[in-house]
């Protein structure tokens, strides 16, 4: 047993912006935040990787396209299939997508728009690194800002998607119930974030990285990073 | 030998396409009001240095299966190959 912090790397890609609010939401949450570098092939012993949000590689070919070719996903894929903790958030979503880590892809809003506002999701499953300490059905209201969200995916990916319950986070209305006005980007099923099927790497398009100090608005990215950081914790222990 | 290939990405036909739908949109406006099915795609110009033809094109069709599409959302086709150069 140990009773350091658990350690949570945050990859930085060119064009990454969002990693220093990661790394942030890390250290407010009692974690270590770990800086870790797109170029090097060393994840420096994390106990969680998270791939951040912004507009890495200038979003160039397809969002994520370039991003996944860099040295450190090699890491990233290993540590993923042993069984380690991967969170994309956003950009990061779309590079876990482009990589095959997560089914699916991110394609442009269907109303063509950037969208930057507060949006509400419900827990759909506790079986991720991100809602372990959550319980499914609860609401969370974190933001959104993004260009090219819609989740989409074949008719058969998508039917399994569901019944393989890997959906993570639906967009929804405040109470939790479904509405069309609630889904910023035309997503499949409204679905703003998903799980893989061993159920250790998960992407997601709001930011819980910019909704855990109460000083700057909600704070729903809270239980998410508190439950990543109690699974980095079992994994530090 | 050098060919230079060109190669058409497109979104799958079953997938909404936002910008085509976004140009149909605008058409009428402007007095076209007899236009559908417009679709946006991309369009990659690229030369291989290759032995053959025949080794161009193999590698061609990975490079636009591997990284030029996502194959999940996203088909293409190699609508032109010409020897250029020497």
């Amino acid at each position: 047993m140990t009773d350091r912090p658990p350690r949570v790397g945050v990859v930085t890609f060119p064009g990454s912006l969002d990693d220093r609010d990661a790394l942030r939401a890390v250290r407010f949450m009692g974690g270590e935040g770990v800086p870790l570098w797109h170029a090097e092939r060393d994840l420096r012993g994390v106990d969680a990787v998270i791939l951040p949000g912004g507009f890495s590689y200038g979003d160039y070919l397809r969002c994520g396209a370039i991003a996944r070719f860099a040295p450190i996903m090699d890491e990233v894929r290993a540590f993923a299939e042993a069984g380690g903790a991967v969170v994309g958030i956003c950009n990061g979503f779309q590079i876990l997508c482009e990589a095959g880590l997560l089914p699916g892809a991110l394609i442009r809003n269907r109303q063509l728009r950037f969208v930057c506002r507060w949006v509400d999701v419900r827990v759909e499953t506790s079986a991720s690194p991100l809602t372990g300490e959550i319980v499914a059905g609860d609401v969370l209201r974190v933001p959104v800002k993004h260009g090219e969200g819609q989740f989409v995916a074949s008719p058969a990916d998508l039917e399994r998607i569901e019944a393989e319950r890997l959906v993570v986070f639906r967009y929804c209305s405040p109470d939790g119930s479904p509405a069309e006005g609630a889904n910023p980007n035309g997503a499949s099923n409204a679905i703003a974030g998903i799980r893989s099927e061993a159920g250790n790497v998960v992407g997601l398009m709001p930011h819980p990285e910019h909704a855990v100090d109460p000083d700057v608005g909600a704070t729903g990215g809270q239980p998410m990073f508190a439950s990543l950081l109690s699974i980095a914790q079992a994994r530090a222990a | 030998m050098n060919v230079k290939f060109e190669v058409l990405v497109q979104l799958k036909p079953g997938l909404l396409d936002p910008q085509g739908k976004a140009i149909e949109g605008s058409l009428p406006a402007m007095g076209w009001t007899n236009v559908s099915g417009v679709r946006v795609g991309r369009h990659v110009e690229l030369t291989i240095e290759a032995e053959s033809e025949q080794a161009a094109q193999a590698q061609a069709e990975e490079m636009a299966q591997r990284l030029l599409s996502n194959p999940v959302i996203e088909d293409f086709q190699i609508l032109r190959a010409e020897q250029v150069g020497r």
